[in-house]
């Protein structure tokens, strides 16, 4: 992570209807995107890696599944594997638990937003996308409360609104943006 | 906690080091987000907000310590954890072991028993548990306590029916445990060979010699020193060609021993230990 920079991390939370959501954002980023995006898709804990291998087809950055004690590094997007939560440690690196489920979920949105800010604080931009419960909203009153950009998709485009309107009522979320949106603000922030 | 800002780091740090030196317990090479969200979680069900304080009252009340212990480690789990994993060991491992007069297991971080009980079962059905012993241990006496009892809720029954199935159980899965109420008991018949017993894999020591060690979803929770230290006590005790079990994301990639052993099955994490080190 570049100290000069304005962010440090991209992380965005999606559940139902994720698929098509994230590959939309996804395609238009450069292989050379400055910022690693960390992704918590909730998902079918059978399927151990065709999420991978499908956003992997879809995207121009390179893009796997995150593992345990791994460096976090720019320009790479980073799937929480199936049935664990994915958390971040001081040293920029990931750590995963497979304690209880947070608001049903695991990997659970608030587990990885939550100990994002701890780390980024300030440099942190959490997106909240598509899905059909709340988990992620408590994850975006921490990330907007440590001085980090919050942002959710607008709920009228959404596939499941539940999610990101969950997240907008807290009144922490700064940005309400369409998907094309979120799109530019990512290829904005790059340039930064 | 939600409400107010983030721990501060070194008030962080010198409650581990506090607990450390007043208790022995030592949390300081813990991964810190999953340890930091724990004892979060303690604090908010506890009505304690502030770090120094849950630290002093710690400090002078060891029932309210032993508390904290046993929700700091993590004790979800579930029979046939990952049924890949089990049909592997019955694929790859199991006759291996069949050679063996007399076979040592450890279970290390077994938490409330369900993986143990998935062990001893597929030995049984392999003609193994008869000649075999399973050293079960855990940090957390509660959940040993439970795991001892062998008495589970009868929620999740559907999940471990289908578990066992899909780790190649060929029997019916009920003629294992008995109903009652809200409630399963696995039959005793099972525990005859297990021996239940705490153990620290961060400060204690190896106590046998094993021809499999299985040891899943605890070391995520360590540090890259600790997860080495434990990697070092498996080593030494586990016998020449004996076998090592993890969890579905750990591995001996980053490790120091990782050239003192073979890999089995990459994708189910077994691994063995090789005779001679080149």
């Amino acid at each position: 992570m570049n100290k000069n920079w304005k962010y440090g991390a991209v992380v965005i939370g999606v559940s139902a209807g994720g698929l098509n959501a994230v590959s939309f954002i996804l395609k238009k980023l450069p292989v050379d995107y400055k910022f690693p995006i960390i992704i918590i898709q909730h998902r079918n804990t059978e399927q151990r890696d065709l999420l991978e291998v499908i956003l992997q087809e879809k995207s121009k950055m390179k893009l796997k599944q995150a593992d345990e004690k791994e460096k976090i590094k720019g320009g790479i997007v980073y799937i929480a594997p199936p049935d664990y939560h994915l958390l971040i440690e001081n040293d920029h690196t990931f750590s995963l638990s497979s304690d209880v489920r947070v608001k049903f979920s695991r990997p659970s949105i608030d587990v990885l937003f939550e100990s994002a800010s701890y780390v980024y604080k300030e440099k942190l931009v959490g997106i909240i996308l598509t899905g059909a419960n709340s988990d992620g909203s408590d994850g975006t009153i921490r990330i907007s409360k440590n001085g980090g950009v919050t942002v959710a998709q607008n709920p009228d485009e959404a596939e499941f609104p539940f999610m990101p309107q969950a997240a907008i009522s807290t009144g922490y979320v700064k940005h309400v943006f369409s998907l094309a949106e979120i799109q530019k603000y990512l290829l904005k922030i790059n340039q930064e | 906690m939600m409400d107010s800002i983030d721990f501060d780091k070194k008030e962080f740090k010198d409650l581990l080091d506090s607990i450390h030196f007043i208790y022995g317990y030592d949390f300081t090479d813990y991964s810190e987000a999953s340890l930091r969200r724990r004892v979060e979680h303690f604090m908010i069900s506890r009505k304690i907000d502030d770090l120094t304080f849950l630290g002093r009252t710690l400090a002078k009340d060891e029932r309210f310590f032993a508390e904290f212990v046993l929700e700091m480690s993590v004790t979800v789990t579930t029979m046939f954890r990952d049924p890949a994993f089990y049909k592997s060991i019955r694929d790859h491992v199991v006759q291996r072991l069949a050679t063996y007069p007399f076979i040592k297991i450890w279970v290390a971080g077994c938490a409330t028993g369900q993986e143990v009980y998935s062990l001893a079962i597929l030995l049984e059905e392999e003609g193994l548990l008869s000649r075999s012993i399973i050293y079960a241990t855990d940090i957390n006496q509660k959940s040993l306590q439970i795991a001892k009892e062998g008495v589970y809720s009868i929620d999740n029954l559907k999940e471990y029916t289908l578990n066992y199935q899909k780790a190649g159980g060929a029997k019916s899965f009920s003629e294992y445990y008995k109903a009652k109420y809200n409630h399963v008991m696995f039959d005793k018949s099972l525990k005859q060979n297990i021996v239940f017993s705490p153990h620290n894999l961060a400060v204690d020591q190896s106590f046998n010699e094993f021809q499999l060690i299985i040891c899943r979803n605890v070391l995520i929770y360590f540090k890259q020193s600790l997860q080495n230290k434990v990697f070092d006590l498996f080593y030494e005790s586990l016998c020449p060609f004996g076998f090592l079990g993890l969890g579905n994301k750990e591995s001996l990639l980053f490790s120091d021993k990782k050239k003192h052993f073979d890999e089995i099955d990459k994708k189910e994490k077994i691994f063995m230990k090789k005779k001679h080190i080149s």
